[in-house]
């Protein structure tokens, strides 16, 4: 009960302060200060406290975009385990629903996109969908290696089933999926090498720029529900990449946030000593991500 | 007896009105074609009016040896276009119809230049007198297809840049045209100087390009030099040259910088937009102004640089040299950044030239020129500047010359520095002398800057032509964005860094 607080409270109070740490190791990186740790809470503050503006040409797709978006990741959240506690939601097969919460809440976003009939918008929604296309089989095989290894279907146990032992047992098939995943947590939350954030350049942008026409609570909404988003993969990367597990239950949170914080802080390093790829390298490295992972799987059926 | 068609001169020269001969149309045309042939290039080239009404149109073109050759003719009632022969004139013909209302006959894509009325009442599109002139409104190139689709980007952009319109007609990511349309800023600046003789000329020139306030300002300083047939004080001249080498160095670097933000690279960038306010301090400590405004005025310049503050430029430059090494250095390192500057936006040597591409943007295409070496000005008479050149091209040429570049104005700042000329920084510039023609070039950071000033009896401007190089250059930028992916077209565009407001002026 209490570990199902905590993962409620986490889940939803967290996401934001990973933005906040990549952001200040960026800065760090480029030799400022950077903005507060909570930055991102202000900024979503002062988004739900503004009005919205809606085209008319836009129907009530565009309006549902962010709702659906955001349910279906905070859906998602509730099936995932964090640091080692059973998530609050859990059954046998919940592994297909939970890639298919993402997919609808990306099929929303990219339908809202095309709903406001701008070309920006357009393109923006063409790219995601042609990388979503080759992330998905990453996302899928990961889960049928991870269930082989761990006899289960459900989320809930394939994820806390690693641990040294199976490192010691199937290293190799994980370290092809650590490295598949990683990439797929960086292309999922248009992190540098694959997008950027922070640009301003609408026609480099691939999740930015099908935002452009939201404002106030909305864009919040999706601001929110892209931290939702890192947070739940990063989760899911560290199930599989650091099954740490300390027998008191509070401690093993403690780790869970630690080690979070410190993805946070990775992903902030490789952002600052990297470029982004050319867009047209961007399906050649996903594709590379597939081809680890169909490794990976080969190694467990072997 | 001058038995060429033409008077040839020197930068910063002028000539008297009636040793230039008055060609007729026809010949005028064959010669600007016949010396393009033998590799002359054009800098400037077009009309005024006498108080008759009567229009004449100017070329000025630039060779070998020096030399730079003038021709008039007086226009008929139709131009006929000789874009198909020498491409660089295309815009400078679709800006003469738009100026003075001559149709241009046989012009490849004959539409308006920056959207303004024409100063003779005559319209070469035949639009109305009360009809509305908008801005890019009208015919853009199209390509037709079910799989292609056209994308809109500007006049208001994301970021804080100036405004223009460019229209992209793709296939997929792929762009096959890109059209450049501008003018939102024209603030009629040639239009203001026709008929003024003031000193308040100089204010204008300074807000040409805001980032070439140096550049410009010199090219008009030494028109008016020319007019009144006297020579700046070699002090001034080496204050000039170090102010012009400080623009150069900020600009680059500042662009280095936001080509490294461009592709998400963000150590340099933070560096570089830091070291920019370095170098731009520098030139603040000489006028007091960051980007060089009040300092260069005909005659001279306004401030002198004392020893003291000359002993403290050089060593400031030398911890901000060590900086600006090392932030760069990190680009050049970093694969990643190299995977993206490499066969992006690639300009062919023979595009290039055709279009007549002055600058970093030419000379990162492997064509050798540079006005500091082909037509010297100031100090760059006297001290030798080594030529730099890249042979591809593509972003990386471009971004590695502008390194090259600014370790080169490093050093000619230094040179300077270490031993400014003594005596006076500022000497008379009297009133110009009428019925003249002065030609001034300046190798701005952009490029070939050229000014041409025609003066009436009385010593007033009749007219006053200036070209930015960004003028030449948009074109570059376009051919660039052929069959590139149209992701990278920010990344191209940081790479010219043109300007909006030198080409609307």
């Amino acid at each position: 009960m209490v570990d199902g607080l905590i993962h409620i409270l986490l889940m939803l109070a967290m996401p934001p302060l990973l933005f906040g740490v990549i952001n200040r190791t960026k800065a760090a990186f480029a030799g400022r200060t950077g903005a507060p740790f909570l930055q991102p809470y202000y900024d979503l503050f002062r988004l739900l406290r503004k009005g919205s503006v809606f085209s008319h040409t836009t129907t009530w797709v565009f309006r549902a975009g962010p709702v659906v978006t955001l349910a279906a990741t905070l859906t998602a959240a509730l099936l995932i385990p964090l640091g080692n506690h059973l998530p609050p939601l859990s059954f046998n097969g919940d592994m297909i629903l939970f890639v298919y919460l993402l997919a609808l809440g990306r099929f929303f976003t990219t339908v809202a996109a095309l709903d406001t009939g701008s070309s920006f918008e357009g393109m923006g929604a063409a790219r995601e969908v042609t990388f979503s296309c080759l992330v998905e089989p990453v996302v899928f095989i990961s889960l049928l290696v991870l269930s082989r290894l761990s006899g289960s279907l459900s989320l809930s146990t394939i994820l806390t089933h690693s641990s040294t032992a199976l490192w010691m047992t199937s290293g190799a098939a994980l370290i092809l999926l650590v490295a598949g995943l990683f990439v797929v947590l960086l292309a999922e939350n248009c992190r540098i090498p694959f997008d950027d954030p922070n640009t301003h350049l609408e026609l480099t942008m691939i999740h930015e720029v099908m935002v452009l026409d939201h404002s106030g609570p909305a864009f919040g909404m999706i601001l929110y529900g892209a931290s939702l988003k890192l947070f739940l993969l990063g989760a899911f990367f560290l199930h599989v990449t650091l099954p740490i597990r300390v027998s008191s239950s509070l401690l093993d949170w403690l780790v869970f946030v630690v080690s979070m914080l410190l993805l946070a802080v990775m992903i902030g390093v490789v952002e600052s000593t990297m470029a982004r790829f050319r867009l047209v390298r961007v399906p050649q490295m996903l594709l590379a991500a597939c081809i680890l992972s169909a490794f990976a799987m080969m190694l467990v059926l072997r | 007896m001058n038995r060429e068609p033409f008077r040839s001169i020197q930068n910063g020269g002028s000539c008297a009105l009636d040793d230039l001969p008055l060609l007729p149309q026809d010949d005028f045309l064959q010669t600007i074609v016949a010396l393009t042939g033998q590799g002359w290039r054009i800098a400037s080239y077009f009309g005024s009016t006498d108080p008759a009404g009567r229009v004449t149109l100017w070329c000025v073109l630039t060779g070998s040896q020096s030399r730079i050759g003038v021709l008039r003719a007086y226009a008929g009632e139709r131009l006929p276009s000789i874009s198909s022969a020498c491409p660089d004139v295309h815009l400078f013909e679709r800006e003469i119809a738009e100026q003075w209302g001559i149709p241009v006959d046989g012009h490849p894509w004959f539409k308006p230049v920056r959207y303004q009325r024409s100063r003779n009442g005559r319209d070469a599109w035949g639009r109305g007198r009360d009809e509305n002139i908008l801005p890019c409104v009208g015919d853009f190139f199209r390509v037709s297809g079910d799989e292609v689709h056209e994308v809109a980007v500007g006049p208001v952009h994301a970021g804080i840049i100036e405004p223009g319109h460019f229209r992209f007609q793709c296939h997929g990511e792929t762009v096959f045209h890109l059209e450049i349309a501008l003018g939102y800023q024209h603030r009629g600046i040639e239009r203001s100087l026709s008929g003024v003789s003031g000193r308040a000329a100089i204010h204008q020139m300074e807000t040409i390009a805001g980032d070439t306030t140096i550049g410009h300002a010199t090219a008009h300083a030494m028109i008016c030099e020319a007019l009144a047939g006297v020579e700046a004080p070699p002090r001034a001249d080496a204050l000039r040259g170090i102010a012009l080498e400080l623009e150069r160095l900020a600009n680059h670097c500042g662009d280095l910088g936001a080509l490294a933000g461009d592709v998400g690279y963000l150590p340099t960038m933070s560096f570089c937009g830091r070291i920019r306010g370095d170098f731009l301090n520098m030139t603040a400590a000489l006028c007091g102004s960051r980007f060089g405004r009040g300092l260069v005025r005909p005659g001279g310049v306004l401030f002198d640089c004392p020893e003291s503050r000359a002993t403290d430029l050089l060593a400031r430059l030398l911890q901000v040299e060590r900086d600006y090494a090392g932030a760069v250095g990190l680009l050049w390192d970093s694969p990643s950044v190299m995977a993206r500057f490499e066969n992006t936006g690639v300009v062919s040597r023979d595009a290039a030239r055709d279009l007549g591409l002055v600058g970093p943007a030419a000379r990162a295409c492997g064509i050798a020129r540079d006005v500091r070496l082909d037509h010297p000005f100031g100090i760059y008479r006297t001290c030798t500047i080594p030529l730099q050149v890249e042979a591809d091209g593509d972003v990386q040429a471009r971004a590695r010359l502008r390194w090259k570049e600014s370790q080169i104005s490093i050093a000619i700042i230094r040179e300077q520095l270490e031993a400014l000329p003594e005596g006076a920084w500022m000497g008379p510039c009297g009133p110009a002398r009428g019925g003249r023609l002065a030609v001034a070039l300046v190798e701005g950071w952009r490029g070939e800057i050229c000014h041409v000033a025609i003066t009436s009896g009385s010593g007033a401007f009749s007219s006053y032509k200036i070209k930015d190089p960004s003028f030449h250059n948009w074109s570059g930028l376009a051919m660039a964005l052929r069959n590139e992916q149209i992701s990278d077209f920010p990344l191209c565009n940081k790479s010219f860094n043109l300007s909006y407001c030198g080409f609307d002026l």
